[in-house]
């Protein structure tokens, strides 16, 4: 098991460019550009899909497609990963350059942040000079505007020799007129004179030697100006996928090679360090002065707000204190705004049941179907309505907000530090961040990070963040345990404390293990590393509440629904079928119960978990009807009667705590294995990103046991 | 290196200071280039993190978080205040 560029990074990536050319007569549209200037909320708006989308850089990375019509025509848009650059020193990048240059799209959209033009003009003219068929997309013209910045953007266009369309995605601003322009480039209605850059002499002269040659053996296929500069510099990694797409090694080729030795020569000892320099100075000086030309400011200073609120929400006293307190106050109106529609809906939900029972029993039914659909299925199902939505509901809309205006990045700023003493990258909280949503696409994300090593460290501590499916399990012990037994406001304060101490503790063991993975299987040093903190933006409040409610809320319940009904009925036969005296699930259980002992939990549970492989929405469901099936049947309308069921099966604080331990740090879910196994093309990196979290749980759940009952707490 | 120039990691909170060159090679330096940090560059120092590293740089219009790591591999002179 070695870091592989297969097991990692680019051999995950290049399975998905293609060519992606389809029925004839579509066209297929390229969609780039920096990060985080709105790339998806077009993609979305114009193809009606639901990419994600949120106020940090790498928030898409994999190339997604959607199609529309526009005029006669089908498009098909290819939302690339952003980049800030064509010049690919990560995998995202060489993924956006190679399908720009080999995808051969019809057209490329370069998507730019109209508040930051410098800045994204890298990229404009990077891809300038690679295609003739460009639009170029000035985005975020609402912030533009708010912040007094004004673009001419006919004189850009003009400068650009490219059409200039500017819009506002979020409202839909200026997006017919983008469509309309996309059209025209595709079928060749403009022909664009797109700005071609003037390098330095000695570049200039290098090129002129050696594109000529380059021109007659690639016949036009591949821009040769572009690929000349590219050898020019020494870039290796674009001469493999030449080589790929042009069935033949340009290096190969005696007259290539030979010009390009006596165009080096000609550079006049300058390496291909300096070269690059060169050529890069090009390109961002003409950056510069297209900017200055098409771009006044009414205010000089006109981010100054963003840098008073970042003065305070990274500062050295504050920074740290506020990302805690914002953490808290999220948790706690998670809590506190739950546990009254848990009750309502669990208690309508119960009600059907009541209305169920009494159809059976009126329609005479056998009582083991009763039991099956009723006792197992729907109930399993009511409870993971009425426990897990509320709290998602709530806690979901609020990330969102945090994640819209902005405020992601500046954790990962904030926490940096501590990812750096563990030898990891700092983009790391962000794919921690994701995880909050899904583990499962915590690990796509961490696809953010270059460094194998650091991206590898990043898939296998990604289960110690409680994903959707786990954190409702917390927040019900909790609730039970704590916030029902600590009477009013005081009661939902200690829940939160506890809750913040859950997830503060699988940072901790992140860094820990991080830590650890990087002074034995992965060693190595921090990488280079650098981090955008990106303006912040007013959130659309009504979208995100709708959204959350509609993508996450929803999401949940349909895989609730998937799961847990299915697995209601699985666990109800395993709970009724015997052998001798005792069920299947309690042989089971009685097997596992000393193991599970030693760390705090009982049999049932361990199985409770084991069974909850496919999805962790249903351990508490589990363990819950294994009870239920064991024990005296009761109604289970509230959270009291739930604690009692849970105490009248030996439950006690040590238990609850060990439940929660145990949630955080385990096995992750089979979806975020499979999803581990498709990134890293690794079985054993999958095999250790299995064991690393079980481990750790199973270490740090027998060491808490043992403690209490040294310590005799209990 | 030249007299008169520091590395980026040195130069104070709330100074602005003029690139004069990079002692990075390869990739990272390819890197420092696509964030625009070519000769005489004004970058602006904003603040450092919480933990005191990274800092936060403003250059050519966008906010970067750098290493000081990185930073250190950045030559650049203090430009006089105004
Ligand atoms: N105010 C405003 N916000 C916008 C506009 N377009 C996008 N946004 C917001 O900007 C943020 C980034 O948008 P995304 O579509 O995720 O950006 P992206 O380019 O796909 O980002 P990456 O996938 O990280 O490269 C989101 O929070 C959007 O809601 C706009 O025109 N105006
Ligand atoms: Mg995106």
């Amino acid at each position: 098991m070695v870091l592989t560029s297969r097991s990692t990074g680019p051999g995950v990536l290049r399975n998905s460019i293609n060519t992606g050319h389809e029925a004839a007569g579509t066209f297929t549209i390229a969609l780039a550009g920096n990060p985080n200037v709105g790339k998806s909320t077009i993609f979305n708006s114009l193809t009606g899909l639901r990419q994600h989308t949120g106020n940090w850089p790498g928030k898409t990375v994999a190339n997604a497609r959607g199609k529309y019509r526009y005029g006669d025509r089908e498009f098909i848009l290819v939302d690339i990963p952003g980049t800030y650059s064509l010049s690919a020193s990560s995998v995202e990048e060489e993924v956006a350059r190679d399908f720009i240059c080999f995808g051969e799209p019809d057209a490329t959209v370069v998507v730019a942040d109209a508040t930051c033009l410098e800045r994204n003009l890298n990229l404009v003219l990077q891809t300038l000079e690679i295609t003739d068929r460009v639009v170029v997309c000035l985005n975020l013209m609402d912030e533009a505007e708010r912040k007094h910045i004004r673009i001419d953007l006919k004189k850009l266009a003009e400068k650009l020799g490219v059409p200039v369309i500017g819009t506002s995605a979020r409202s839909g601003r200026g997006l017919p007129e983008l469509m309309e322009a996309i059209y025209s480039v595709a079928v060749g209605r403009i022909k664009t004179k797109p700005l071609r850059i003037t390098y330095d002499d000695i570049i200039e002269k290098a090129l002129k030697r050696v594109e000529p040659y380059l021109f007659n053996l690639t016949g036009g296929k591949v821009n040769s100006r572009w690929v000349s500069l590219k050898m020019i510099e020494g870039d290796s990694s674009i001469l493999n996928t030449l080589q790929e797409y042009l069935g033949y090694d340009l290096l190969k080729d005696r007259d290539v090679t030979g010009e390009l030795r006596s165009a080096r020569q000609g550079l006049w000892g300058i390496n291909s360090d300096g070269a690059r320099d060169m050529i890069v100075s090009g390109i961002v000086n003409t950056a510069e002065n297209i900017f200055r030309d098409t771009v006044s400011l009414e205010h000089r200073d006109y981010n100054s707000l963003d840098r008073k609120i970042d003065s305070i929400l990274t500062s050295r006293i504050y920074g740290i204190p506020v990302m805690i307190g914002l953490l808290g106050v999220i948790f706690w109106l998670t809590l506190a705004g739950a546990n009254y529609p848990s009750e309502v809906i669990a208690a309508f939900l119960f009600h059907i049941e009541d209305l169920l029972t009494a159809f059976f029993t009126w329609a005479g039914a056998p009582q083991w179907l009763y039991g099956l659909l009723v006792r197992g299925m729907y109930r399993t199902l009511a409870w993971v309505v009425s426990v897990m939505l509320p709290p998602m509901a709530i806690f979901f809309p609020l990330f969102t907000l945090l994640e819209d205006l902005g405020y992601l990045p500046r954790i990962a700023f904030n926490l940096d530090n501590f990812f750096n003493k563990a030898c990891a990258h700092g983009k790391q909280a962000l794919t921690m961040c994701m995880g909050f949503g899904c583990n499962a696409a915590g690990v796509v994300g961490c696809r953010i990070i270059d460094s194998p090593r650091e991206r590898l460290i990043a898939i296998i501590t990604n289960n110690f963040v409680p994903c959707n499916g786990r954190f409702p399990t917390l927040i019900a012990i909790i609730a039970i345990f704590i916030g029902g037994r600590v009477p009013g406001v005081f009661g939902s304060f200690v829940s939160t404390l506890v809750l913040m101490g859950i997830v503060v503790l699988g940072v901790a063991v992140t860094l820990l293990v991080s830590a650890i993975l990087s002074r034995t299987v992965l060693r190595g040093v921090p990488s280079s590393f650098t981090l955008e903190l990106p303006p912040y933006r007013r959130p659309q409040v009504w979208r995100i509440i709708v959204r959350s409610v509609l993508d996450r809320a929803l999401f949940v319940l349909g895989r609730a629904a998937a799961v847990a009904a299915p697995a209601g009925l699985i666990i109800w036969l395993l709970a009724n079928i015997k052998i001798g005296e005792y069920s299947l699930l309690s042989h089971g259980a009685l097997f596992l119960e000393p193991f599970a002992r030693l760390l705090g939990l009982d049999g049932y549970i361990l199985m409770a978990f084991i069974i909850g492989f496919p999805a962790n929405e249903i351990v508490m469901p589990i363990i819950i009807m294994s009870y239920m099936s064991t024990g005296s049947i009761l109604e289970l309308d509230s959270l009291e009667a739930l604690r009692q069921l849970l105490v009248s099966h030996g439950w006690t604080w040590l238990t609850a705590v060990s439940v929660m331990l145990f949630s955080l740090m385990h096995w992750p879910c089979g979806t975020t294995l499979w999803t581990i196994r498709k990134e890293t093309g690794s079985a054993g990196w999958t095999l250790i990103s299995f064991l690393v979290p079980t481990l750790t749980g199973i270490i740090i759940c027998f060491t808490f046991a043992r403690v209490v009952h040294l310590l005799r707490l209990i | 290196m030249e007299a008169g120039y520091i590395t980026l990691n040195m130069a104070p909170s709330g100074s602005t200071a003029k690139v004069k060159g990079l002692t990075s090679n390869g990739n990272i330096r390819r890197r420092m280039l696509d964030l625009g940090l070519v000769m005489n560059t004004d970058v602006e120092v904003l603040q450092k993190s919480p933990s005191g590293d990274p800092t936060a740089y403003h250059i050519r219009g966008a906010v970067i978080a750098l290493r000081s790591e990185e930073a250190s591999k950045i030559l650049v002179e203090i430009n006089p205040i105004v």
